[in-house]
């Protein structure tokens, strides 16, 4: 009797679960990828697990409290660590709508990954889309502050330059310019007395006359 | 002899201020380096080496080095010192309107040296003709200096994004939905998606010219400021700026190199770069490639060299000088391609890692091996035996073919395919048609050929900026601690580009002062301020949507015609106007030896049919190929691929006018002295001209 009876939801089991099912959907997890040396092996305990997930994520949408883990079948367990799931109706004789559960788990899609230690690739729910993060925008994006700071420098080194600039043109114009533009006259010019060019005077040098004796002629040496 | 005191019509440079001088021989060496040394080092001549075969390509490279580069750096340097004039004061010195009978290659200097006394020599009649090669070369200074500040704009926005994690380039925007991502970013990549949307927000044809980008804008106005703030007092002030915007880039180069190399997968990529491929040499288009690539590695023709020249004390021995800038550049280069392509051999490792990982993915997933069950090293073995027990369902796959040569290859054009796509949206088993699987390996192989770029086509500096914004940047992506390396990168080639900025202006602002076109009372920092402003408003052009197409076309057409003419008056203007004889002289009086045989060899024959050959061969290749660009069109059949366009009517007549503006000045003027000469003739010119003092060196009279 027990036996038949085994036999019977094994097959009702069979016929509501399997590859490619009506409302069925397909999990694939890469636990190695994501967990390196720290992976756990896949087994019927993590099933169970998976099953309360399950449960639980169903249990959240209106109307469906009522779901027990005996309710979410789980079939065609690969190596790979991939299997088919589905979710029946507390009678047991049909499937709820996929719409239904692929609401319930993108609810709580986050809650069942980290059961597992595992993120939206490394878990993954094939025709389930899961709803991407919204990128993290700062209220200033990042460049304009940068900008900034480096456009006020600019600025304030170029007025720097500018006034310094100013000033020191005041101060050249103020100094000697009169001398210069003499200077410049005599250099420019070469003076000429009979046609015969003068040589230009050395202004700069000063003016030596060679007539007069040196200091250092005067006394004669010891 | 009478010697009254003339006008001096070459402004700043005599009269009551002295000329600047470099604070010392460093300064102007690191000037003339950074000059030299600019973008194109960095991302042309690794492209170069990489698609003319590796290391074979060195020897076209050197040959054009030696028989044209280092020949006509000289001359420019050796006239700037010379004659201490800007290049349109030089060229005026030279002969008015070179070419012209008369007065030709008569020395007219006048810089009075209060400091100093010396003899005085009658002068023959000044000409008050501005020199039309020295005009040319202003043109074009200008107009490239409005384009290569683009460039650096765009550097500068990558700069101010690299300042966050993760990068922006990383990963794309979502939808406005939130469901998936932007579509034109899945389709493309992220990086491309970064460069192309949200960078310059392209238009997908050049005559929609969309409107002004506010960032770039900003950006724009930002990197004239800081070049204002560099050259706002000539030399006095880029002296002080070169130490830092010349040595920077070697130091991040090095620390590239040393990160470069001990990255997976770099001697892979160096291997790659240097082995010599030496049948490639056979195609004249090698050659070509090699004798423009020296030509504007070395900025010759801008004029800039010649202004950073006149500067020098007259005895500086501009002969060494010229040799070591010019080597400098060309190992820069190279030093530059070892440091990219190290990084750019892990960039390769890494993507056909990654392109193994997906094929595993795929076998896993279709056969429900276990998770990580298959390496990388097994994947050929594991597929040989999938392929012979179940071949059937392993066509059905859509497994791309993974070889690290396609990787390797990549040039700065490709863009690379995106794998998000694949993994974010899986195609069910029954809805994946045959096409989609084409789909995926079309951006590797060539479907009908179509992707075949013309292989004639030139392609400059700006056809770096794939290299630069799209591969580099990936590339740096997947490297440990990213943003510092984006910031190190960009900041790199920041001041790279400022410290070519710098030669620019001076060319620019340099023969403006000598020219006497502004009144001496005016500040210098007056005039480089116009100047700067008048490039930013001209440059905000570059900023419209679709800037990229026209700097491209400046890049490729305008810049390379123009200076290839320019250099070929310049050295024909110098070896024969002026005589290479007393050339001579003037070298041996700057640095106590006359040239030597090499010298005098490349100045009067090799280096003018040089350069005629190549722009003549230049002219024929682009008269060859359609003119056509590139565009990035996000409904095009075959995106992410560019669609091939053929420029519009009005477009390619810009373009003409463009190329041909700087050069109109040589013939034009020469015409107009023509006729003042005439005239001049006519009514008896000693009446009318005043004889100008000059000055010249003590050694043409003996006296040392």
């Amino acid at each position: 009797m027990l036996c038949l009876l085994f036999f019977l939801v094994t097959a009702i089991h069979a016929e509501l679960c399997h590859p490619d099912a009506e409302n069925a959907f397909k999990v694939r997890l890469s636990i190695r990828s994501a967990l390196g040396d720290k992976a756990y092996a896949w087994d019927t305990n993590e099933e169970y697990l998976f099953k309360a997930m399950v449960a639980f994520s169903m249990r959240k949408v209106p109307n469906r409290e009522t779901t027990e883990i005996s309710h979410v079948l789980v079939c065609n367990v690969t190596q790979r660590v991939s299997f088919w799931f589905v979710v029946t109706d507390p009678s047991k004789n049909h499937t709820l709508p996929a719409v239904e559960v692929q609401s319930a788990i993108r609810m709580s899609r986050n809650r069942i990954n980290s059961a597992f230690f595992l993120n939206d690739q490394t878990l993954e729910f094939l025709k389930i889309p899961s709803t991407l993060a919204p990128p993290t925008d700062p209220s200033v994006p990042i460049w304009i502050i940068i900008f900034g700071v480096i456009f006020c420098i600019v600025i304030v080194a170029v007025m720097l330059l500018i006034l310094s600039g100013i000033r020191q043109r005041r101060r050249m114009s103020k100094g000697p310019t009169e001398v210069d533009d003499t200077e410049e006259k005599c250099e420019n010019t070469i003076t000429i007395e009979n046609g015969i060019p003068c040589d230009p005077l050395d202004t700069k040098g000063g003016r030596i006359n060679d007539a007069f004796l040196t200091e250092d002629e005067r006394l004669t040496p010891l | 002899m009478a010697c009254a005191q003339g006008p001096d019509p070459l402004g700043a440079g005599g009269g009551g201020e002295r000329r600047p001088r470099w604070d010392n021989r460093l300064q102007y060496l690191l000037s003339c380096i950074g000059f030299a040394v600019g973008l194109g080092n960095i991302w042309r001549f690794p492209y170069l080496c990489q698609t003319y075969g590796g290391g074979a390509f060195l020897i076209p490279y050197l040959i054009a080095l030696v028989l044209e580069g280092i020949p006509l750096f000289h001359i420019e340097l050796a006239i700037g010192q010379r004659l201490r004039r800007g290049s349109v004061g030089v060229w005026k010195a030279v002969s008015p309107y070179l070419g012209g009978v008369g007065q030709a290659g008569t020395w007219v200097l006048c810089g009075v040296n209060p400091a100093s006394s010396r003899r005085w020599r009658q002068a023959v009649p000044g000409h008050s003709g501005v020199c039309p090669t020295g005009l040319g070369c202003l043109t074009v200074s200008f107009l490239v200096s409005l384009y290569y500040n683009t460039v650096l704009t765009w550097v500068l926005w990558y700069f101010l994004n690299s300042f966050q994690s993760p990068l922006p380039w990383g990963s794309c925007p979502l939808d406005l939905n939130r469901t998936g991502l932007e579509a034109e970013c899945q389709a493309s990549s992220p990086v491309s998606y970064f460069w192309y949307r949200q960078t310059l927000n392209i238009t997908a044809d050049i005559s929609d010219s969309g409107s002004v980008q506010g960032r770039l804008l900003a950006c724009l106005a930002a990197a004239w400021a800081i070049v204002y703030l560099c050259v706002i007092r000539g030399i006095e002030s880029t002296g002080k700026a070169i130490y830092f915007t010349a040595l920077f880039p070697y130091l991040v180069l090095t620390v590239f190199l040393i990160r470069g190399l001990t990255l997976p997968g770099a001697v892979r990529g160096l291997t790659y770069l240097f082995t010599p491929d030496v049948q490639v040499l056979r195609s004249p288009r090698v050659w070509l490639d090699a004798a423009t690539q020296i030509f504007f590695s070395l900025s010759l023709a801008f004029g800039g060299h010649i202004a950073f020249a006149s500067y020098n004390p007259p005895r500086n021995n501009c002969e060494k000088d010229a040799v070591t800038i010019a080597l400098v550049n060309s190992m820069t280069s190279l030093y530059a391609s070892i440091a990219m392509f190290s990084v750019l051999g892990f960039k390769a490792a890494n993507d056909h890692g990654r392109c193994l990982d997906r094929n595993i993915l795929q076998l896993i997933n279709a056969f429900d091996l276990p998770d990580q069950s298959v390496s990388r090293d097994d994947y050929a073995a594991v597929l040989t035996h999938l392929n012979a027990t179940q071949p059937d369902r392993v066509a059905r796959l859509c497994l791309e073919t993974c070889r690290l040569e396609d990787f390797l290859d990549k040039g700065p054009g490709h863009v690379v395919g995106s794998p998000i796509r694949r993994q974010l949206s899986p195609v069910p088993r029954g809805l994946q048609s045959p096409t989609s699987c084409a789909v995926l390996k079309g951006e590797r192989s060539s479907p009908s050929g179509a992707h075949l770029w013309p292989v004639v086509r030139p392609e400059r500096s700006a056809s770096g900026t794939g290299l630069a914004f799209i591969i580099f940047t990936e590339a740096i992506l997947h490297m440990p601690g990213a943003p510092g390396w984006a910031v190190l990168f960009f900041g790199m080639l920041f001041t790279l580009g400022l410290s070519s900025m710098f030669g620019n202006m001076e060319s620019i602002i340099t023969p403006l002062l000598d020219v006497g076109l502004v009144h001496r009372s005016v500040p210098k920092e007056v005039l480089s301020g116009l100047v700067c402003l008048v490039c930013f408003l001209s440059a905000t052009c570059f900023t419209l949507q679709s800037g990229n197409y026209w700097l491209e076309i400046f890049d490729n057409y305008v810049a390379p015609l123009d200076l290839m003419v320019l250099a070929f008056f310049e050295v024909v203007g110098v070896a024969y106007v002026y005589g290479v004889q007393r050339f001579g002289d003037d070298i041996e009086c700057m640095t106590g030896r006359r040239p030597g045989l090499y010298w005098r060899v490349t100045w009067r024959v090799v280096s003018p049919l040089l350069l005629l050959t190549i722009f003549v061969a230049y002219v024929a290749v682009l008269a060859w190929t359609p003119l056509s660009y590139r565009a990035w069109d996000a409904q095009y059949v075959r995106f992410p691929l560019r669609q091939e366009k053929s420029y519009p009517g009005w477009v390619q007549a810009t373009c003409v006018l463009l190329c041909f503006l700087p050069t109109l000045w040589v013939p034009a003027v020469a015409l107009v002295q023509l006729l003042a000469e005439c005239r001049r003739r006519k009514d008896g010119w000693q009446a009318r001209n005043p004889v100008l003092c000059v000055e010249h060196l003590d050694c043409e009279q003996g006296l040392l």
